[in-house]
This record gives structure tokens, sequence and C-alpha cells, in this order.
């Protein structure tokens, strides 16, 4: 028989100790971990790497200005000179699809985190306090979901104005409502966690215990959200662009690029379309897949 | 009957293989009731759901042998395994809410089990199924055939759970902690009715639980697990007489039982002198008249039902109730968390009952009165470290800077036993007996003179128990507090409390001091409480101090 472990009063200290001492990780770690652990997560990364980077540096690899037209070099197939070939004008088309990054990726960026930060605030506070407040917020969400929400956006665009900023907003509103009813539902179960009571005997006010203690623990949940919303956002800008509202030619906009290329489709110069839709595709495909993998890097819990 | 030889089961995980039992050898005779006991993480539960070869995921069994009735369930197929299960063994599990489908009648997951076991017809299901239910002594079968899991009580739960386990009449009955979570006196109805039912069928039974007492009451035999292995077997008297693994003794020693003194539950070696402590007569907290009610769907629910109660400076009072008695709510509204509907609640000469909770978040007093939490588990932010965890009450309350904060905590930290490189891990990263200790720890950070325990060591297993009880007896002396200790177990209260007071159904039915208590109960409730609690067998005398 096993006689080994040591009597003392606090060997149940002793013991897991030993057990767990190798549990001391940090954040890089971690981070290692997941990327190791699931080579989709890792795939996504290398891929978002790869759209920050084009947003980043966009404008100085392209090979030629985008907006330059050559009229000699018009609806050119795809080459060794112009690799997604050129448009009716002659402007190259990878160039264009390159530089647009920015801006498709700037918008749906501030929106996502205009949706976030505006859905937190109103979520946490209708799951927090409850009563009235909860009932007026959700019936004004409701309403807001109960419009096509496409339709929405454009209605929004048509009366606010054809702007880049205008865009912004329209998706933000939109959003609005996935994150104030998920905030609102995990503040909810969390209202009256033992931890949120004993953080109320530290002597903090209601809503420092919101914002300090409950709030940071919806994050892992809201992070997949913000992913899968990036996708979402980016393909909505384009969508609105595509049908004439927001980004006005000659800016270079994946949108605009599928819709002016859709003309062309027909005659057989199928690359101005295909390209910047390909683009869009591969763009929202990272973010939906880098959704899992970001829960997995928030969540102290997975870091065992 | 049953005969397992050398088993071993392991666990595929991020650190790679984990082996959870080792070199387990079973035999259960027919007739027989074995006891497995063993605390967190002993490998109990996972022997057991390797008979039914019901792994969670990534589990396996790695090696032995186990026969039933002359078949080899490791051989068998699935299909002939899903056979067994049910009909020739069954389960019942620790939590019977969570083991029986919320959104179906009781009736209906009865006739399941009986229709998958050719046991019953279409015609005649209902029929057996109310039988089946009449078997577990649920009075009104007929109508609780209808009801909802959510519509019955624990111990209902419990009985159902029950009775779809003997449903197609097993013969050998598998028990998971089966009373974890259910009141004491639920707990003795239920295991009477589990042992009655178990010798009028001539069944074989495995108990498994961490409640050494509970298992010396019901079981012929009982095995003692620890890290995956069984170190000590045999009868219940004589393994509580003569315990020959040291860790046995320690589990014996740990179990609280009549008579005995705090110190008792620790391992002789552990036994220092218990501190003296200084009591006073001056009136700490004077509760007069206090009352809360809650506006319900169908009127108003009194919880509390105006109760009077003194706590002395440095005294500590014991607050004894089953669930839905109100002594939670009681606290509650002590610690001012909750308003009281009316009453007072004089604070060292000064009424708080009228400070509303949110504002007495920054009353001077606050850092006066604190409390530890049932569930140290859920009483810690999960994205907070220790020191974290530890340092909210020091900065909001305590103002101290960023050097002093630092050595308080350390100090803490040092006070309640926790050893300081563990003060950067997250909650998820401690064991039980760790989170119980940083909950303490938080709640003596400012000092208060009263300190609320609501059932602090109710989530942890006996020997951690022990220790931490040790530690709020040492605390107490060393800083001066006031407890008030509430509880469902009366044989724990006594431990620490010099004076109880017993709860039910939001009134108090019998106050008095703890001895006398425990010697004379005057209120029939009282009875009943003491007698329902298992009682251990006798040790021997050489292990009392």
């Amino acid at each position: 028989m096993n006689q080994s472990t040591p009597p003392t009063a606090l060997d149940e200290s002793v013991l897991s100790e030993a057990q767990s001492a190798s549990n001391d990780t940090g954040f890089g770690a971690h981070l290692l971990y997941v990327l190791r652990a699931n080579p989709v997560t890792l795939l996504a990364f290398v891929l978002f790497l790869l759209i920050v980077a084009c947003a980043l540096f966009g404008h100085a690899l392209a090979p030629y200005d985008p907006l330059a037209t050559s009229a000699g070099d018009a609806l050119q197939p795809p080459s060794a000179q112009h690799w997604f070939g050129t448009d009716s004008v002659g402007r190259d088309v990878f160039s264009r699809v390159l530089v647009a990054t920015r801006l498709d990726l700037s918008i749906s960026i501030a929106a996502v985190a205009l949706s976030f930060v505006i859905g937190s605030i109103l979520g946490g506070i209708a799951g927090f306090w409850g009563g009235w407040l909860d009932s007026v917020l959700n019936r004004i969400l409701d309403t807001i979901m109960a419009f096509p929400l496409f339709v929405l956006a454009m209605g929004i665009v048509a009366a606010l104005g054809n702007t880049i900023e205008n865009i912004i907003y329209a998706t933000a509103i939109i959003n609005i409502p996935f994150y104030a009813r998920l905030v609102r539902a995990e503040v909810n179960i969390r209202r009256d966690a033992g931890f949120v009571r004993a953080a109320r005997l530290a002597g903090n006010s209601k809503l420092r215990v919101l914002v300090i203690h409950i709030f940071p623990n919806a994050l892992p949940p809201m992070m997949v959200q913000v992913s899968l919303n990036m996708g979402w956002a980016i393909l909505n800008a384009a969508g609105l662009s595509f049908i004439g509202l927001g980004v006005r030619p000659p800016t270079p906009e994946w949108g605009i690029m599928v819709a002016e290329g859709a003309n062309f489709i027909v005659s057989g110069e199928w690359w101005l379309a295909v390209f910047p839709g390909l683009w869009l595709m591969i763009a929202v495909f990272t973010f939906n897949l880098l959704g899992d993998g970001l829960r997995d890097m928030v969540d102290p819990r997975k870091r065992t | 009957m049953l005969s397992v030889r050398n088993l071993a089961v392991g666990f595929q995980t991020r650190r790679g293989f984990v082996s959870a039992v080792r070199k387990l050898d079973l035999s259960l005779d027919k007739g027989e009731i074995l006891g497995i006991v063993g605390e967190s993480g002993s490998g109990k539960s996972v022997s057991s759901y390797a008979l039914l070869r019901v792994l969670d995921a990534g589990g396996s069994i790695t090696a032995g042998e186990i026969h039933y009735s002359g078949m080899d369930l490791r051989a068998i197929s699935e299909k002939d395994m899903r056979d067994i299960r049910g009909r020739e063994i069954s389960m019942i599990f620790q939590n019977p809410r969570a083991a029986l489908n919320p959104i179906r009648t009781v009736g209906s997951q009865i006739e399941d089990v009986l229709r998958r076991h050719a046991q019953a017809s279409s015609q005649n299901a209902r029929e057996k199924a109310i039988e089946a239910l009449q078997a577990v002594k649920i009075n009104d079968a007929e109508k609780r055939y209808h009801a909802y899991p959510f519509e019955l009580s624990g111990g209902m739960c419990q009985r159902v759970v029950i009775a779809i386990a003997l449903a197609c009449n097993p013969q050998l009955l598998i028990a998971d902690e089966p009373t974890t979570g259910l009141d004491i006196t639920t707990q003795k109805a239920v295991m009477d009715l589990v042992r009655d039912l178990i010798r009028e069928r001539g069944m074989s039974s495995i108990l498994i639980t961490h409640d050494l007492g509970l298992a010396a009451q019901y079981c012929d035999r009982i095995m003692v697990m620890k890290d995956g292995e069984i170190v000590e077997q045999g009868e219940p008297t004589s393994l509580f007489s003569q315990p020959s693994h040291r860790y046995t003794r320690k589990l014996v020693d740990a179990t609280p039982r009549e008579g005995d003194s705090i110190r008792a539950l620790l391992p002789p070696e552990a036994r220092t002198p218990e501190p003296a402590r200084s009591l006073s007569t001056d009136i700490l907290l004077d509760v007069q008249d206090l009352t809360k009610t809650y506006q319900g769907k169908s009127g108003p629910v009194q919880a509390v039902k105006g109760i009077s109660l003194q706590i002395a400076k440095g005294q500590s009072v014991g607050l004894v109730g089953e669930s839905g008695s109100g002594k939670s709510t009681t606290a509650e509204m002590l610690v001012r968390l909750l308003d009281p509907s009316s009453g007072s609640i004089v604070f060292n000469g000064q009424d708080i009952a009228g400070i509303a909770a949110d504002d007495f978040a920054r009353h001077p007093l606050r850092s006066d009165i604190q409390m530890v939490f049932q569930d140290a588990t859920d009483s810690l932010n999960p994205r907070h470290t220790a020191r974290q965890t530890l340092a909210e009450p020091l900065k909001r309350l305590g103002r101290l800077r960023k050097r002093e904060l630092g050595s308080r905590i350390e100090e803490l930290a040092d006070l309640v036993g926790l050893p300081n490189h563990l003060l950067n891990r997250f909650p998820h990263q401690l064991s039980g007996g760790q989170k119980a200790r940083v909950g303490i720890a938080r709640a003596i950070a400012l000092e208060p003179s009263l300190l609320i325990l609501d059932e602090p060591t109710a989530a942890l297993d006996v020997s951690i128990q022990a220790v931490v009880l040790n530690l709020l007896v040492d605390l107490r002396a060393r800083l001066g507090m006031s407890y008030l200790f509430v509880s469902h177990d009366l044989h724990v209260v006594r431990l620490l409390c010099d004076h109880v007071v017993v709860m039910k159904g939001g009134e108090i039915v019998e106050s008095a001091d703890a001895d006398s208590l425990m010697s004379n109960p005057q209120h029939p409730y009282t009875r009943e409480l003491l007698s329902a609690a298992p009682s251990p067998p006798e040790r021997r005398i050489s292990a009392r101090v």
C-alpha cells in the first residue's frame, strides 16, 4: 500500500501544487498553443496578417497607380504585367484590389467598433438593472431587427447621404442588436454570482461592478461575434457600394469593382468582377474562421 | 457477481495522457452493499463509469478485466452493453435535476426505460411507470406521473431518478454521490429508501461517496480510494476503529462526530493546542424582528418572518437550517447586500438596517462586516488572479498604495496558508481548498469585526474542511472577530460556535448555547436534524485528544 503522502495539515495544497506546477504559462505560450492545436486558426491568422499587411502597405506595394488610366491598355486579360488584368479605362485591377483593402477594412473595423461599444453599453445596462429599462431597450432592438437589415442600411445611407461615414453608421446600427443581446444575456447570468456579491462587499459601486467585474467575463463570446461581424460588415459595405450607395467611383473599393466588372462578364472580360470578388470572399472567410481562435485566446480558463 | 481485476483508466488531455485509476481490484457478492469512499480526484466516479463503459471523451480503459455474472464487460459489443445498462446494471447520478430531462414529464421518462428494455408494452407502460413511482414512495404517484422535474423538490427528483434506475429490476445499482446537494433530513430519507429497496429486491450495490460517515452507516464493506488506487478496505467498524493506512486515518479523523474537539479533525501531528480567545459581553450585533418579503407571482412570500438574535464581541453564533429556511436570506440582509422589509440591525450601536444596500458599499462600516461565500469557485472572478482578487477590497476600502498592497497581500496569503507563488494563478488553476483560502483571505483583508460565513466548507472534501475549519478557529483568536456561521450541518456548527440558532420556514425555532443544544435539543425539528446526520462508528480511544 502507498504510504508516501506527507501527513501535514496543509498537504492538500502541497499536493496540488506539485500537480499544477507547470500551470504558470503566460499569454504568449497560450497563443502558441492555440495556434498549434488548431491548424484552422493558424490558417486564419496567417490570412488575417496578410490582409492587415495589404491594408497597411497596399499603397506602397501596388505596382501601378490605382487611379491612373491608360486607354491603350484597356481590358487586358491577366498577364505578367497585369496580374489581375486591366479594366475598361486601363487601370490595373491588382493594384486597385490591393489598395481597396485599407478602405474596406477601415469601414468594417470602425462599424464593428461602434456597434461593439454601443451594444455593450445598452446590453450591460439592460442585463444588469433589468426592469422597465430592459423591456424598453429590448423592444427597440426588436424593432431594428424586424427590418430586413440590408434594406435598413440602404435606407439609412439614402437618407443621411452618400458618404463613407454614413456607411459606417448604417453598418453599426444594424449590428447593434446582436451585441446588445449577447451582452445582456452574459451580464444577466452573472448578475447574482458570488464574485459579484463579493465585489460589492469590497466597496465597489454597482456601475464599477458591472464594468470591472462582470463585463470582461462576457468578452470570450463577444470575440466570436466581433470576428463574424467583421466579415459581415465588409460584405455590407461592399454591398452598399455595389448598388451605388456608398463609396463613389473612381475610388477603388471591392463592391464597386464587382459592380463595374459585372457589366463585362457577358462579353468575356471575367477578371474584372472575379478578382475583387475573390479577394472579398477571402477576407470574409478569414474573419469567419478567426472567431473561435480569438475566443480561446481571450478566455483565461483555456490557459491551463 | 461482479469482479474487477487490475483495472486501469486514463484520459488523453492537453498535457498528455493522465492516469485516473490504477490497479483497481474489486469484487462484489450478491446482496452486498459496497462503499467506495474518496475525495475529489480520487478516481471513484471514473471507476464506476468505466464499469458501464460510459467514460467521458478522451477516457479509455487501458488494462484489466471486468467480469459481470460470467460476462466479460470489456469484450462484449456496444449493442449488448446497451442492454446491460439499465436492465442489469443501473446508475443513480449525483445531480438529480441534471439527470432528468427538464422538458419531459417524469412519467414518460420512466416509460422510456421500460420500453427500451421491453419491460412494458404501450398498453401497460403507464401503469408500470406509476408502480415504479410508488415503489420509491412518491405520494400521489398518479398525479406526479404528469409532473415536470422543475415542479418537484430535489429529494423528489432523486426519488424519480431512483425509480428510473430500478424500473427494470437491475441486479446491480451504482449510486454516485446520490445525496450530495440534498438536505440532511432528505438525505436520510433517500438513503433509507435505497437501502430498503436493495434489501427487498436482493440487489447488489456500489455506493460512491465522499462521506465516510454515510458509507459506514449504509455499507457492508468500504473501500477507500486515493489518487486512483485503493488504499484500504474493510468493514465499516473495523475501518473506523483500526484504520491501517495513513490516509484512511486522516479521513476518519476529519469526519466530525459527537464530543470531539475541532482540533481532533486534524491528523494527530497537526493538533496544536486551541488558541485562547477572550469573550466579551458587549453586544456587537443586535438584530430585532427582521423580516424579508418577496413579491412572488402568487402574492407576497415571506422568506424571513421576524427573527431576533444577538452576537457579542468575539462570539461565534451558528445559524442552522435546511434549504428554504431563510438562513441565506438572513445572512445577505445582515451583510447588507439585501434590504430587509422591516426590523432593525444594530451594529456597534448604529442601526444599519435603514441604509440602502446600494449605498452601503461606500459606508464606513462596510469594511467591518464581511462575508465568506458558499461556493468558493463561484465567488472568485474567473478573469482575476488570486492577487487581483485580494487587492480589490484593499484598494477600494483600505486605500492602500501600491507598495503596501503587495506586502499586505502576501501577509494575508501567509495568514490563510496560501503559498505565495499561487497568487498569480487564476481560480481555475487552484484546487478547491486553495480557492476557499483565497475567499477567506479576501474576507479578512480589512480585519472586519463581524465575519459572516455562508457554508464555507459545503463544497469541500472532508480533510480540507477540517483544515479550513481549524484555520477559521485560529484566525478568530488572532484577529478577535465575531463569526456568524451559516450551515445546514449541526455537527460542523457545534465545532466552531458558542451559540446556535436553528431556523425553519423563516422563523427561529430554537436558540441555545451550543453544548446544551446538542446534548438536550428542545424543539422536535432540532432533534430531527441531529438524528438525520449520519453517525460514524466510534473510533478507538487512543485517537482522541
